[in-house]
């Protein structure tokens, strides 16, 4: 693990280094007056003067302290910043690869249990419509609809501002501002899963295990869930982990469309305000988090499938 | 694979005839043929877009905000800024295509490429190339291609450029074990003992029986592509030069609340393209390979 985070550490340097100019001269360029003496200072402060191998060095002993500099615009530790803004952008995550794992879990089944069934089709259609659609044109359409039109759900945000809820009142808030989001981030992934699970509850169902349990005369609501089900569902949780950091990248767009106080949106404004150094920090943490997560699910694996043992 | 091998050999005598099988079995699949025609739907728009509508798609030439269907000249209204809003998705089709194919093209260069070496060399070379492989798969692509283009600036080239970078992971994987299968193959040893090079082996021999899988993963490569294409260009990093679908969904965000439309129908735009794309990799996977398709 620590060698892939130098392994990003040491991308993430070489991309900031190809940026024109450096922090020095952008906000040189800002405070209006740019005498050559005060940019020199600027470096000088920010160690930018040093060789490139010197400035390396120093960013990956900084990275391995969890030390990721400081946002000049925000006035905080990048640190500190992404910190702060993780929770969000993890309970959006969970929130939607739950639903996603769920419904598209249950669809897939559905549709694979009687494969070329009217219900099959369905599921399948609507599956392929929502694999080959945008992430964020879902999310302005649901805005549209459920916000504009209907006004039942909040268009973004992840409180009602000066509401001052706490407890549990908090906590319904919050619920009631992650719906929209959650749903946007996780129909994309109900298509994924679903069209997985189809594959897989097709796949399982010739079994000869399968076949075997039907000859017991077992009913068939128990061989689905038994047998049938418990195998299927392996590939769905490998899929979890293949994908998260892909569901990272899909949070950045939602929690733009949804103005959701999360590290994608942290990114998103640090794109806008040139603060490379932040946006650059947030693909470190996001890349930690996925190493995270795929250790979670292999776990995970191991918990839902005896055969494997952890390693 | 056999099916495949036995199609490239017949391929070698009588290269219209499989091209052929592949057409007709292609064409026998509902979905890839819906794929197809969606697909040419996107081409004639791509490759009509001059000719339908000459004037630059980011001029204004009419009344900003006319909705859908007032005015005949403008079938799909205009935005705020008085844009066509047809022109911009006709023009917007060649832009996603061109942006879609070429970082495709890149991806398969770098994926091939480090898939095949590995795949062939084995050992070492192998782990080290696994090794590079696993870390761009760790960054989450998006935000990767994100970075790049947000260092480098948004352009045509940095986009094509980032997206390709960031998309071959996969495909180096797919490559690597399609050609670890391949290299202990008869023919592979029968070109060893005719004392064949190891380039001539890998691009002549082993390559084009991976031909397939390859061609199903660029279809969905191109899919993806321009996914995230349009994902950059609603973020505000689209090539400021020219119209794309991902941009004009992004610009019209901020009248979504008055004039839904004018956010709404390039998104339309990007979902045929995509899942003509995805259905025609769908078609193309069953094609190559009939005991899919049987379930």
């Amino acid at each position: 693990m620590i060698v892939v985070v130098l392994g990003i550490a040491t991308i993430n340097f070489f991309l900031l280094h190809l940026a024109p100019g450096d922090a020095a001269q952008v906000l040189a360029g800002e405070a209006g007056s740019a005498t050559p003496e005060y940019i020199a200072t600027l470096r000088a402060q920010f160690g930018l003067d040093r060789p490139l191998w010197s400035q390396f060095l120093s960013y990956l002993g900084n990275v391995l302290t969890f030390d990721l500099g400081w946002s000049f615009r925000h006035g905080m530790s990048v640190g500190r910043l992404i910190l702060d803004r993780l929770p969000a952008t993890l309970l959006l995550m969970g929130a939607s690869v739950g639903f996603a794992a769920l419904a598209g879990s249950a669809l897939g089944a559905l549709a694979g249990r009687r494969a070329g069934s009217l219900a099959d089709t369905a599921v399948s259609t609507v599956a392929l419509l929502f694999y080959a659609t945008p992430t964020f044109w879902v999310g302005l359409v649901l805005t549209v609809i459920f916000s504009v039109w209907l006004d039942w759900l909040p268009v973004g945000g992840m409180t009602t501002i000066g509401a001052g809820f706490s407890g549990a009142a908090y906590a319904l808030d919050v619920a009631h501002h992650l719906v929209l989001p959650a749903a946007t981030l996780g129909l994309f992934y109900v298509a994924v899963y679903a069209r997985l699970m189809r594959a897989s509850v097709i796949d399982v169902q010739g079994r000869d295990y399968v076949r075997t349990a039907v000859a017991k005369g077992l009913r068939s609501h128990r061989i689905l869930r038994r047998h049938v089900l418990r195998n299927a569902l392996l590939p769905v949780v490998t899929m979890l982990g293949v994908q998260i950091g892909s569901v990272l990248g899909g949070a950045v767009l939602v929690e733009t469309v949804f103005s959701w106080p999360g590290l994608g949106r942290l990114a998103f404004e640090a794109l806008f305000q040139r603060d490379l150094n932040l946006l650059l920090g947030v693909l470190l943490c996001s890349s930690v988090v996925v190493v995270v997560v795929n250790l979670v699910v292999d776990l995970a694996y191991a918990a839902l499938d005896p055969r494997i043992e952890v390693a | 694979m056999a099916l495949l091998d036995f199609g490239a050999a017949v391929a070698r005598r009588r290269p219209r005839a499989a091209a052929d099988g592949l057409l007709v079995r292609l064409l026998a699949r509902p979905s890839a043929v819906v794929g197809l025609a969606l697909l040419a739907i996107v081409l004639v728009a791509a490759a009509g877009a001059d000719r339908f509508f000459p004037e630059d798609p980011l001029a204004m030439v009419a009344l900003p905000l006319l909705p859908p269907g007032e005015d005949p000249a403008f079938p799909l209204g205009t935005d705020m800024l008085g844009r066509d809003i047809a022109a911009g998705v006709f023009h917007g089709a060649r832009v996603s295509l061109l942006i879609g194919v070429v970082a495709t093209l890149v991806s398969l260069v770098i994926g091939v490429g480090i898939g095949a070496l590995a795949g062939y060399y084995r050992g070492a070379l192998d782990r080290a190339l696994m090794r590079v492989t696993e870390l761009f798969q760790t960054i989450p692509p998006f935000l990767f291609a994100l970075a790049i283009v947000a260092v480098l600036q948004p352009s045509i080239p940095t986009i094509v450029g980032a997206i390709g970078v960031t998309s071959w992971p996969s495909l180096a994987r797919l490559v690597r074990a399609e050609v670890l299968k391949l290299r202990t193959s008869e023919m592979v040893e029968a070109s060893i003992a005719l004392g064949a090079g190891d380039a001539r082996i890998i691009l002549r021999h082993i390559l084009p029986n991976a031909a397939g899988p390859i061609l199903v993963s660029a279809s969905i490569l191109v899919a993806t592509a321009i996914l995230t294409e349009s994902s950059l260009a609603f973020l505000g990093l689209g090539d400021p030069n020219v119209v794309s679908w991902g941009g004009m969904v992004g610009a019209g965000r901020e009248v979504l609340r008055t004039d839904w439309y004018v956010a709404t129908l390039p998104g339309v735009a990007i979902v045929i393209a995509v899942l003509a794309l995805n259905l025609l990799g769908d078609g193309l996977n069953d094609a190559l390979d009939p005991r899919s398709g049987r379930r």
